[in-house]
């Protein structure tokens, strides 16, 4: 044993430089695993510590109606404190400084009491939120907002009949992120204000909220308990910290999940890069071990021998791994920053630094073992003759149970990772796909080169080209690290560029890309005037009756949501719908079943209503089956006379269930709107036009929305692309690793050429013309791969269709290509001007 | 066997590829021969006639096709090859044609291979004496690249005594050397040889070299065609 390791530190002094830099390949894969798995530690405890901050209340109850007077007596008996929240849409008017005014949707949150009781209110400046308790005509606004429209601390806003002077920027509010704000930034105002901007009027979406601190020996969940049973028929939402802490949990586990699978391919593609390097450094070892084996070394000690060194260059790698991924850990907040709804504190989290590196040493150690097996069958022999020789064998079984492990390793970290079956299996076989891909594609490259290089070409080339196929040659090395790096990052665009394609077709082709919903039904004639006066042609409006259900085939909802094995999802039952009632279908809608119909006479006793397709499966429903609504307050008798499909994907009012003309008439109700505004400009001036008349209507245009989208989407896909980062790197890595070992294997014979009178310009075009290949095919396979992965996305994840940008597909192609050239010109540096002696000399 | 006899070779055959038919490559045919304890033999032929051959399958650094090796007492035939390992470790000295040192280790680091194999340390001294010996005791700290071809092939010569074997097997020791440097190495191999009363097998093709053994065999083709006193 002795004799191992002091064996293995002599052998490898020539080399440990070299092997430092295979072990390299792993150290980003592994920093990844360790700084993602020690933030999310960082994470947990972060929700733990601020549980009753995420939600800034123990507990917190919700209605879309207004919280009767019952639950409010009750709540008197609980004790504690309150706050009451009111929450809607509308329109904030910003006066420019050109007196043109401008327009913006925003989500009102009329306050009142001293919420958050956990957690901090963060305003700048920092006493706006206590000013905001005075009941005042003040706001504080997202900071976005100030920003975007120029407003300063003291300027007016108006919302609805009410000019509110702006206080400040919100900073953070307990228990929610920034990024999730965006579509409608947030407007804080005095619940006492509320009235007087008349803007949370019947027919208006509004959300009421009572955040409850309770007294210290009371538990929330059981007052919830004892809401729910009391008040059954209020349809009252409930939130703890409990759910909240349980909710965030899941989506964090699922992010830290996704990350470390991002993380986990730039550790295989490491791994891979070090085996092949291995694979090099074996062979040069051959007559090393041969000597060995010569002198009485048996096959064992051999082989243990350039085990440790392999253990060696492992550990080293997972060292430099998990002290750089300490590093990373420290800017993944930063990162991440906008999107979580609380602050991290840093600390290191051993046990997952330990399962980081435990995890990326037994990745690279199982790749490692694949070539060092060779030397247990080196045979002694080889010490006489000059010429390679294995020792002939039948497939080793060591080999082929370490493939076995190799692939059990890589299955169960995904595994382990999604916590999910399918998951996991479904990473791996798509990680395993890739590879069998590029691996297939290098070997068929290779053989081609074989095969068809033209004798008519210049030497160089064809040198160039033969490097492809010749022993040790590093084309599925290089094809796998190149390729599997540019499919990963382009399937990222690909995807971005997808979902904005996805939004921005929504408008396109003179479709709507305007919305004014909350229209009252007083409105509708003056607005409809408005909107011909600005020369509006295209639109659409709908009515809207808000109604729930109440019956399902004879059963009541209750009934249905106590039994268990209905399988009706309760959301379904529970939920509000917005019907309209109309008398054809619109263009968006295809009947699929029943006949559609557009009106009933007075007094028909079982109205035939359309059913969305969706809705049907989810609830079970069959044409011909009845139902009961409640449309506040009156009980209506329906059967699903048809089932439509719907395209969602318009800016245009779509409906799960729409009624015959004839019924809905007279009950309350109020309209949306979908029209087409041919420039930005003239949809801005019919938002304002709308909002100076109706202040209580709301505008959502597409812009927003893609505005919105691409925010959010910038912010994610940030912290994926750094995660990405580390793959492409690697993939560098092992590139320069693989030029490096190839400049190791192929020295002799670059210095062979050059004593044969070769020039270092025709050495360097050989390599040019191996690397230009090679890049330019990895990139192409990388592009194919993820155009198809992007498809695959499109059609079953987005349901829409893909992108295809040829234009940057090519350039991905060029720069891939240009970043290997460099690589490999920079990494082969020197080996041209090599003194050829001294190389000539070298035995091995 | 009898203690008087080192190496005995019995109707030893290799052949590669298949065992008969077309394609079996007959590289031995029935080679039979006893060496007695301390005595010196060489054999000679022209190149592929096998010597390389009979050479590795005397020091059981490959497996004969039929016949059988017995070295050192030791039937090569029933061992395994970790076995036949501490054999060559215990009994066998080796020099190749090509010096075969370990690229990585310095010149006394080479020559401490075979007792650091058995976990023997503190041989530091004997290792120096050795280099001294051959004339390169100023040169212990000296990787193989900063050698020349006949300092290397020194080199390797006391790493084949440093274990003191009982057989040393040369295979063309002075097959890559110049003339001058081959005499000087050859006085060295016999002068060893002598000192330490070591039984020498030498494949040569050099006849000068081999008329300084008691004994020379001569294959062609695989097989014996003479076994000679000079
Ligand atoms: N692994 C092998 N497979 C097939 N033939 C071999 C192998 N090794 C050696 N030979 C053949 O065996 C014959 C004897 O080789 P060798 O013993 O090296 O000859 P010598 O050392 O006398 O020059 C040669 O013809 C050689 O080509
Ligand atoms: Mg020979």
């Amino acid at each position: 044993m002795n004799f191992v390791l002091r064996m293995a530190w002599k052998d490898s002094r020539a080399s440990r430089r070299r092997l430092a830099l295979f072990s390299l390949s792993v150290v980003l894969g592994i920093a990844a695993l360790v700084a993602i798995g020690s933030f999310g530690a960082n994470l947990r405890v972060a929700i733990d510590d601020q549980a009753r901050g995420l939600l800034g209340a123990d507990l917190v109850i919700t209605s879309r109606q207004t919280i009767p007077r019952a639950v409010w007596d009750h709540l008197a008996t609980v004790g504690g404190e309150q706050a009451k929240e009111v929450a809607f849409s509308s329109m904030m008017v910003f006066p420019g400084a050109d007196g043109i005014n401008r327009t913006r949707l925003v989500q009102v949150r009329a306050i009142e009491g001293r919420f958050p009781f956990y957690g901090e209110f963060l305003t700048q400046p920092a006493d706006a939120a206590a000013r905001l308790a005075g009941g005042e005509a003040v706001v504080v606004l997202e900071e976005t907002l100030l920003n975007q429209y120029g407003v300063k601390p003291g300027d007016t806003v108006r919302l609805g009949k009410v000019d509110f002077t702006v206080l400040g920027a919100v900073l953070k509010v307990p228990g929610e992120s920034v990024a999730v704000t965006q579509l409608a930034p947030r407007a804080f105002i005095p619940l006492a204000q509320l009235a007087a901007t008349q803007l949370a009027g019947p027919g208006s979406l509004v959300r009421h909220r009572i955040a409850l601190k309770l007294p210290a020996d009371v538990d929330p969940l059981a007052i919830e308990r004892a809401m729910r049973e009391k008040f059954r028929t209020e349809r009252l939402g409930y939130d703890t910290v409990e759910e909240r802490k349980r909710d965030f949990g899941r989506v964090l586990d699922n992010v830290n999940a996704f990350l470390s699978l991002v993380g986990f391919v730039a550790l295989f593609l490491g791994a891979i890069g070090v085996a092949s390097a291995i694979h090099v450094y074996v062979r040069q070892k051959i007559t090393t071990v041969a000597v060995l084996r010569c002198l009485g070394a048996s096959a064992r000690q051999s082989f243990a021998v350039y085990l440790v060194q392999g253990l060696g260059l492992g550990v080293f790698g997972a060292t430099l791994g998990a002290a750089l991924g300490i590093g990373v850990q420290l800017l993944l907040p930063l990162l991440l920053a906008d999107l979580l709804p609380f602050d991290v504190n840093f600390f290191i989290a051993w046990p997952a630094v330990a399962r980081g590196v435990g995890a990326g040493l037994v990745i690279c150690l199982l790749f490692t073992l694949l070539p060092l097996l060779t030397v247990r069958r080196v045979s002694p022999l080889v010490a006489l003759r000059s010429a390679f020789a294995e020792r002939v064998g039948g497939p080793d079984p060591w080999r082929v149970a370490l493939g076995v492990l190799i692939v059990l390793a890589v299955v169960g970290f995904a595994i382990w990772q999604t916590r999910s079956l399918p998951l996991g299996l479904g990473f791996s076989g798509a990680l395993g796909v890739g590879f069998g891909v590029l691996a297939s594609l290098a070997h068929a490259v290779a053989w081609a080169a074989r095969r068809w290089c033209p004798r008519g070409l210049p030497y160089v080339v064809r040198q160039g080209v033969a490097n492809l196929y010749r022993p040790n040659n590093r084309t599925v090395l290089l094809l796998l690290a190149l390729g599997l790096g540019t499919f990963l990052m382009l399937t990222l665009y690909l995807t971005r560029t997808t979902l904005l394609g996805q939004i921005q077709g929504t408008g396109g082709n003179g479709r709507s890309n305007l919305l004014f919903f909350d229209i009252q039904d007083d409105q509708i004639e003056p607005l409809n005037a408005l909107l011909e006066r600005e020369g509006v042609t295209t639109r659409q409006q709908a009515p809207i009756v808000t109604m729930r259900i109440k019956g399902l085939q004879g059963r009541t909802v209750d009934e249905i949501l106590a039994d268990r094995g209905s399988g009706i999802p309760g959301w379904t039952l529970r939920r509000e719908y917005r019907s309209t009632f109309r008398g054809e279908l619109t263009g968006t809608e295809t009947l699929i079943g029943g006949t559609f119909t557009g009106r009933v006479p007075e007094g028909t006793e079982t109205i035939p209503v359309s059913i969305e397709e969706g809705l049907a499966r989810d609830m079970r429903l069959k044409l011909g089956d009845e139902l009961q609504f409640d449309v506040q307050g009156v009980t209506l008798a329906a059967r699903v006379g048809s089932i439509r499909k719907v395209d969602w994907q318009r800016l245009q009012p779509n409906f799960f269930i729409v009624f015959p003309e004839g019924v809905l008439e007279a009950a309350p109700k109020f309209y949306v709107m979908a029209m087409r505004a041919e420039t930005p400009a003239d949809s801005a001036r019919l938002q304002q036009a709308v909002v100076r008349d109706f202040p209580n209507v709301s505008a959502i245009d597409l812009t927003l929305l893609l505005q919105t989208f691409d925010g959010i989407f910038a912010k994610v896909s940030l912290v994926v692309r750094f995660m990405a980062l580390f793959t492409v790197a690697t993939g560098v890595i092992v590139l320069v690793g693989a030029v490096l070992t190839g400049r190791y294997q192929r020295i002799r014979e670059t210095v062979l050429l050059r004593t044969l009178g070769a020039t270092r310009r025709q050495l360097t075009q050989i390599q040019l013309v191996e690397y230009a290949i090679l890049g330019v095919l990895a990139a192409a396979v990388g592009c194919i791969l993820a155009v198809a992965a992007n498809a695959l996305l499109a059609h079953f994840v987005f349901k829409t269709a893909a992108a295809f940008p040829v234009g940057f597909l090519v350039l991905t192609v060029l720069a891939v290509t240009a970043v290997t050239l460099l690589t490999g010109l920079l990494s082969n540096r020197g080996v041209t001007d090599h003194p050829p002696l001294a190389v000539l000399r070298q035995e091995t | 066997m009898t203690d008087d006899n080192m190496l005995k070779v019995e109707r030893l055959t290799k052949i590669y590829g298949p065992a008969t038919g077309a394609g079996a490559l007959t590289v031995l045919r029935e080679v039979s021969f006893t060496l007695a304890t301390g005595s010196s033999l060489a054999v000679v032929g022209p190149s592929g006639s096998g010597k390389t051959t009979l050479l590795g399958l005397c020091a059981g650094l490959d497996t004969a096709t039929h016949g059988d090796v017995t070295l050192a007492g030791a039937r090569l035939g029933a061992l395994d090859e970790d076995a036949r390992a501490r054999v060559r470790n215990e009994h066998v000295g080796f020099v190749f044609q090509n010096f075969q040192l370990i690229p990585t280790l310095t010149a006394l680091e080479n020559v401490l291979v075979p007792v650091e194999l058995r976990g023997e340390g503190g041989r530091e001294v004997e290792a120096r004496e050795l280099l001294t010996r051959v004339g390169l005791g100023e040169r212990c700290d000296h990787y193989p690249v900063q050698l020349s071809g006949g300092e290397q092939q020194r080199v390797a010569l006391a790493r084949a005594f440093m274990n003191r074997p009982k057989v040393l097997f040369c295979d063309e020791p002075t097959g890559n050397l110049d003339h001058d440097t081959a005499t000087a190495m050859a006085e060295l191999i016999f002068g060893l040889n002598r000192e330490r009363g070591t039984t020498l097998v030498l494949v040569t093709h050099d006849l000068e070299l081999a008329k300084r053994c008691q004994r020379i065999i001569r294959l062609r083709g695989g097989a014996v065609v003479s076994d000679s006193t000079p």
